[in-house]
C-alpha cells in the first residue's frame, strides 16, 4: 500500500462518522420541527421550539460540514452526485431556508405566526423527504460518462427513492419523539410517545421493504448479502434491528425510562447505516467509482488532515459543552433553568 | 423556446451570493461591537452596556439566522451549477471550504446558542468568552472564503495537470497575491458597514427621545471609530487597485473605462461605455491624473482593454459604473464623519436634527458599497472564474438544461422574496422597541419566555 493510498480509509471514517452525526442531529431538529405541526396550542408549540433553539444551528453546520468534506476528501463523487440530484437538493436547500428562520421570525412576529409556523413544520417534512430521495437515488446509481454525471435532472424521482423519502420522514419523526420524549414532562411527552409509536411502526414498515427490494434491484447488493458466507457474518444485523426496534417500543411505555426512545433510534439508526454502509462498500460513486478513485490528491487529503485530527476533537467538545449548558426538561415558567 | 443553462446558473449565483452578503456585511461587525460591549460591562459592570449590548443581540440574532440560512445554500451551488469549476478546482479550494466550516461555522453555532439563551445559565465570563468566539467565527470564515476567491482572482501555488488544479504550495495557495488586500478591504467595509447602521438607529432612538442615553452612547463610540476606519479604507482602496493593476490588469482597464493604452493616462470621471466600437462616449476626464493615482508618476503607462483579444476582455459597463458608485459612497461616508467630527464641538452632534436625519439615511450606504464593490471585483474579472486559466463557460454543470435552472431560480427568487422583507420587517419591530424593552433579565435570560412577550394580549400590558 502507498502513502498515497493511506489517507483514504481515515478519511473515509471522518466522512461518514460525519454525516452519521449529522443525519442524528440535525435528523432529531427536523423530526421535530414535524412533530411541530402537532402541536395542539401555542404553549406546546413555544416549548417544543424551545427544546431545540439553542442547538439547530449547530445541528445544521454538520450538513455543511459533510458537503465541503465530500467536495475535498473525495471531490469526483461531489461531482457527479450533487448534478444528479438537483432538483432534491434545491428543494432541501429552500426548505431549510423557511425551517431556519422560523426559529427567529416566530418569536418576533406576533400578527403572522402562522405562517412561520407551518413553514417551521412544513420545511422540516420537505427537507427530510428530499434528503431521503437523494439517499434513495444514491443507493440506485447514476447515469456517467467518464467524470461527470450524463442523466437528466428528473432521473432521481423513482418509486424507490420516494419510498426512502417516505422511510426517512418516519425515521426522523421517530428521533423527534425521542428527543421530546427526553425534554419534555407531562401531556406533552405522553403525545410525543404516541407519535413515536405510529413513526416506529412506519421506519420498521420501509426498513423492511427497503431490505427486500434493493437486492432485488441490485444484482451485486444481493450477491453481497446472500452469498456464502457473507449471509451468516452479516446475520446480526437484521437480528439487532429487530431487538431494538422491541426496545423503542417497549420504552415508548408510559412508565419506561425518557431516555430509551431516543437511544434506541439512534441505535436503529446505526443499523440501517450500517446496512447501506456493507451492501455499497467500497464504492462512493455507486457501482462505478471507489472511495480510492474519487479521493483528491494526496496533498489536499493532508492538508486539511491535520486541522481536522486537531479541530474535530475541540469541536466535539465546545458543541458538548453547550448541549450540557442548555441540559434538562424545557418548563413553561422558568424556560430553562 | 432555448434557454442557455450557463446565463441562467450565473444570474442565479448572483441573486443567491448577493443576497447572502448583505447578512456577513452586517453580521460581522455586529459580532465585534456586541463582544466589545459585552467586553465593556465584564470590566465596568455598568447596566447600560448590557442595555446595548441586549438590543444588538437581537437584531443578530434575525441577521444572522438569515446569514445561515442563505449561507448553507452557497456551497451546494459550486455541486448542482458550477460542477466542472469544482471537479477542477476541487483539490486547491475544497480544503479552504473546509477549513471555513472546522474554524469558523462551528465556533459561531455552539457558542451563538450560548449567547443568545444563556445569560442565567453559564458564569459572566464565560457569557463573555461565548461573545468573543462567535466574533473570531465570522472573522475566521471571511479569512478562508476570501482567501477562496482570491485564489480565483490571482491564482498561486498550483499546478495543472490534465485540466485540474492541484497544489504545489498551501501557502501561496492561501496568501495569494491579491488576498491581503481583498481581506483587509472586505472586513474594513463590513466593520463600516455596521457602523453606519449602528450610527442610523442611534440617530432614530436619539430623534425619538424614548432612549437617548444608549443612542449618545452608540453614537458616539461609533463615531470615533469610523473617523478611524473610513480614510483607512480608502488607503485600503488604493492598495486594492494597484495590486488589481500589477494582477489584473485587463480588469483595472475596464474599472478605468479605459480601451486604448495611454501614458500620461487621464482619469475617466464619467463616460458611457461602448463595447462593440471599444470607445467611451461623453467621456469626463481629468488628464494626467489616471498616471498619477495608479502609477504615482505623471507619465505612467496604463494599458487598454484593446491589448486584449476579444475573447478575453471584461465588460466594462458594470465594473466602472459600480467602482464608481462604491467611491461614491466612501466619499460620502468620510464627508459624514468629519462632519460629526466638527459637530461634537458643543454636544451638536446629538441635538443637529440635519445630522441625525443624514445618519439615518446613510445607513444603507455601506450595504450599497459593498454590492458594488463585489459587482466591480466579479464582473471584472470575467469572463473567467479562475483569472486567465478557466472560463466561466467551462465551469458550468454539463448535464444541466435551460429549464433546470430556470426552475430552482424562480424557486430561490420567490424564496428571497419573502425571507428577506421579512427579516427586516422583524428587525425593524425590535429598533422600534428600543433598548429598554429589553431591560428585563428573565426576558434576556432566555427566548422560552419571549413568545408571551410577543402575543398580541400580552404586548399591551409589557412595560
Ligand atoms: C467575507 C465574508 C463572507 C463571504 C464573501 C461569504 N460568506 Fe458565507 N458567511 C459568512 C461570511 C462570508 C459569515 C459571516 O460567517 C456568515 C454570515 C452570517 C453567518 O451566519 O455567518 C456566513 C454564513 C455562511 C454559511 C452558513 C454557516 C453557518 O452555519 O454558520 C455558509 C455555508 C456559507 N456562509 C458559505 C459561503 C459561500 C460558499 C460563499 C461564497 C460563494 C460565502 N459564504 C460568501
Ligand atoms: C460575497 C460577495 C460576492 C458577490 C456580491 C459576488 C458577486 C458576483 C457577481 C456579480 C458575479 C457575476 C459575474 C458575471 O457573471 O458577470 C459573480 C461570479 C462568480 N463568483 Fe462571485 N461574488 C461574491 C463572492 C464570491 C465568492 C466568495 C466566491 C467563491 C468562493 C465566488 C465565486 C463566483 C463564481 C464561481 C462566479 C462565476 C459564476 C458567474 O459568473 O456567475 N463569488 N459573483
Ligand atoms: C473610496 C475609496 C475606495 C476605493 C478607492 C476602493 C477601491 C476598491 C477597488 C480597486 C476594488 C476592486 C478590487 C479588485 O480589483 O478586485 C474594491 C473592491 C471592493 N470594495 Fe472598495 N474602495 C473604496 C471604498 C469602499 C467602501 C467604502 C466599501 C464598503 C464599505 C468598499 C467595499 C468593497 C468591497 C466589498 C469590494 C470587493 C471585495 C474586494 O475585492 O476587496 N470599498 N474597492
Amino acid at each position: 500500500m502507498t502513502f498515497v493510498q493511506s489517507f483514504v480509509p481515515i478519511w473515509t471514517v471522518i466522512l461518514a462518522v460525519g454525516v452519521f452525526l449529522y443525519v442524528l442531529l440535525d435528523g432529531f431538529d427536523l423530526g421535530v420541527g414535524m412533530l411541530y405541526g402537532l402541536a395542539p396550542d401555542t404553549r406546546s408549540r413555544n416549548l417544543v421550539m424551545s427544546s431545540i433553539a439553542p442547538v439547530w444551528d449547530g445541528n445544521e453546520t454538520w450538513l455543511i460540514l459533510g458537503g465541503v468534506a465530500l467536495l475535498a476528501a473525495f471531490p469526483l463523487a461531489f461531482v457527479i452526485v450533487i448534478p444528479a440530484v438537483y432538483f432534491p437538493v434545491a428543494i432541501m436547500l429552500l426548505a431549510l431556508v423557511f425551517r431556519g428562520v422560523a426559529f427567529e421570525f416566530r418569536y418576533r412576529d406576533a400578527a403572522h405566526r402562522t405562517f412561520w409556523d407551518h413553514g417551521f413544520a412544513y420545511g422540516s417534512i420537505v427537507a427530510t423527504f428530499a434528503q431521503g430521495v437523494v439517499l434513495g437515488a444514491f443507493i440506485q446509481g447514476f447515469k456517467i460518462d467518464g467524470r461527470q454525471f450524463v442523466g437528466t435532472s428528473l432521473d432521481c424521482f423513482t418509486p424507490f427513492s420516494i419510498l426512502t423519502g417516505i422511510a426517512l420522514v418516519f425515521g426522523y419523526g421517530l428521533l423527534g419523539a425521542g428527543w421530546l420524549i427526553m425534554k419534555l414532562e407531562g401531556d406533552l411527552q405522553r403525545a410525543a410517545r404516541r407519535h413515536g409509536r405510529w413513526c416506529l411502526i412506519g421506519v420498521l414498515a420501509c426498513i423492511a421493504t427497503v431490505s427486500i427490494w434493493t437486492p432485488l434491484a441490485q444484482a451485486q447488493i444481493a450477491e453481497r448479502w446472500f452469498s456464502w458466507p457473507n449471509t451468516a457474518l452479516l446475520l446480526p444485523i437484521p437480528i439487532v434491528t429487530a431487538l431494538l426496534a422491541w426496545t423503542v417500543w417497549r420504552s415508548l411505555d408510559h412508565a419506561a425510562s425518557s431516555f430509551g426512545p431516543f437511544l434506541g433510534t439512534v441505535g436503529l439508526f446505526l443499523m440501517s447505516y450500517l446496512g447501506i454502509a456493507i451492501s455499497l462498500w467500497p464504492m462512493i460513486v455507486p457501482y462505478r467509482y471507489t472511495l480510492w478513485e474519487a479521493a483528491s490528491s494526496p496533498k489536499s487529503q493532508a492538508f486539511l488532515l491535520v486541522g481536522t485530527l486537531i479541530l474535530l476533537p475541540v469541536i466535539l467538545l465546545y458543541t458538548s459543552w453547550s448541549y450540557w449548558v442548555f441540559r434538562g426538561k424545557v418548563r413553561a415558567d422558568i424556560g430553562y433553568h | 423556446m432555448h434557454l442557455d443553462p450557463l446565463i441562467l446558473s450565473r444570474l442565479q449565483f448572483v441573486w443567491v451570493i448577493a443576497w447572502h452578503i448583505l447578512l456577513p456585511a452586517f453580521t460581522v461587525g455586529v459580532a465585534s461591537f456586541i463582544a466589545v460591549m459585552e467586553g465593556m460591562h465584564f470590566v465596568t459592570k455598568r447596566e447600560i452596556y448590557l442595555q446595548v449590548s441586549g438590543f444588538w443581540i437581537k437584531l443578530f440574532s434575525v441577521s444572522f439566522g438569515m446569514g445561515v440560512v442563505s449561507g448553507i445554500i452557497m456551497p451546494f451551488q459550486f455541486g448542482t451549477n458550477w460542477s466542472r469549476f469544482s471537479d477542477a478546482t476541487a483539490n486547491v479550494v475544497a480544503p479552504l471550504l473546509a477549513y471555513e466550516g472546522l474554524t469558523a461555522f462551528f465556533l459561531e453555532a455552539a457558542f451563538l446558542g450560548v449567547l443568545l439563551f444563556g445569560r442565567n445559565l453559564v458564569p459572566r465570563w464565560a457569557h463573555f468568552v461565548a461573545a468573543l468566539m462567535v466574533a473570531f467565527g465570522t472573522l475566521f470564515s471571511s479569512f478562508w472564503i476570501l482567501a477562496v476567491n482570491s485564489w480565483m482572482q490571482t491564482p498561486a501555488g498550483y499546478e495543472v495537470v490534465d485540466g485540474r488544479f492541484f497544489p504545489a504550495d498551501w501557502w501561496q495557495v492561501i496568501f495569494n497575491p491579491s488576498f491581503p488586500y481583498r481581506l483587509a478591504h472586505t472586513v474594513c467595509g463590513f466593520y463600516i458597514t455596521t457602523g453606519f447602521v449602528v450610527l442610523g438607529v442611534a440617530a432614530w432612538l436619539i430623534r425619538r427621545r424614548t432612549f437617548v442615553v444608549e443612542g449618545r452612547l452608540m453614537l458616539s463610540t461609533t463615531l470615533w471609530l469610523l473617523l478611524a476606519l473610513v480614510p483607512l479604507q480608502i488607503v485600503l482602496g488604493d492598495l486594492h487597485g494597484l495590486n488589481t493593476l500589477e494582477h489584473q490588469p485587463a480588469k483595472l482597464a475596464a474599472i478605468e473605462g479605459r480601451y486604448d493604452t495611454a501614458s500620461p493616462a487621464p482619469l475617466t470621471l464619467f463616460g458611457i461605455p461602448d463595447g462593440k466600437n471599444a470607445v467611451m462616449h461623453n467621456e469626463v476626464a481629468v488628464p494626467w491624473l489616471g498616471s498619477l493615482l495608479l502609477t504615482h508618476s505623471l507619465r505612467g503607462e496604463i494599458k487598454g482593454l484593446k491589448d486584449w483579444p476579444v475573447d478575453q476582455r471584461p465588460p466594462v459597463g458594470p465594473p466602472f459604473f459600480a467602482f464608481r458608485i462604491m467611491v461614491g459612497c466612501g466619499l460620502l461616508m468620510l464627508a459624514l464623519v468629519i462632519w460629526g467630527t466638527v459637530l461634537r464641538r458643543g454636544d451638536r452632534f446629538v441635538t443637529s436634527v440635519a445630522f441625525l436625519r443624514s445618519c439615518q439615511g446613510a445607513s444603507i450606504l455601506g450595504f450599497v458599497a459593498v454590492l458594488a464593490g463585489w459587482t466591480t471585483t466579479e464582473v471584472g474579472r470575467q469572463p473567467w472564474t479562475v483569472y486567465g486559466l478557466m472560463r466561466t463557460a467551462d465551469s458550468v454543470t454539463p448535464s444541466l438544461t435551460g429549464w433546470d435552472v430556470l426552475v430552482t431560480f424562480i424557486g430561490y427568487i420567490l424564496v428571497y422574496l419573502i425571507i428577506y422583507p421579512g427579516g427586516l420587517w422583524v428587525m425593524a419591530k425590535i429598533v422600534r422597541h428600543g433598548p429598554a424593552a429589553l431591560g428585563d433579565a428573565t426576558i434576556e435570560s432566555g427566548r422560552p419566555m419571549q413568545p408571551v412577550a410577543a402575543l398580541p394580549l400580552a404586548e399591551g400590558s409589557a412595560p
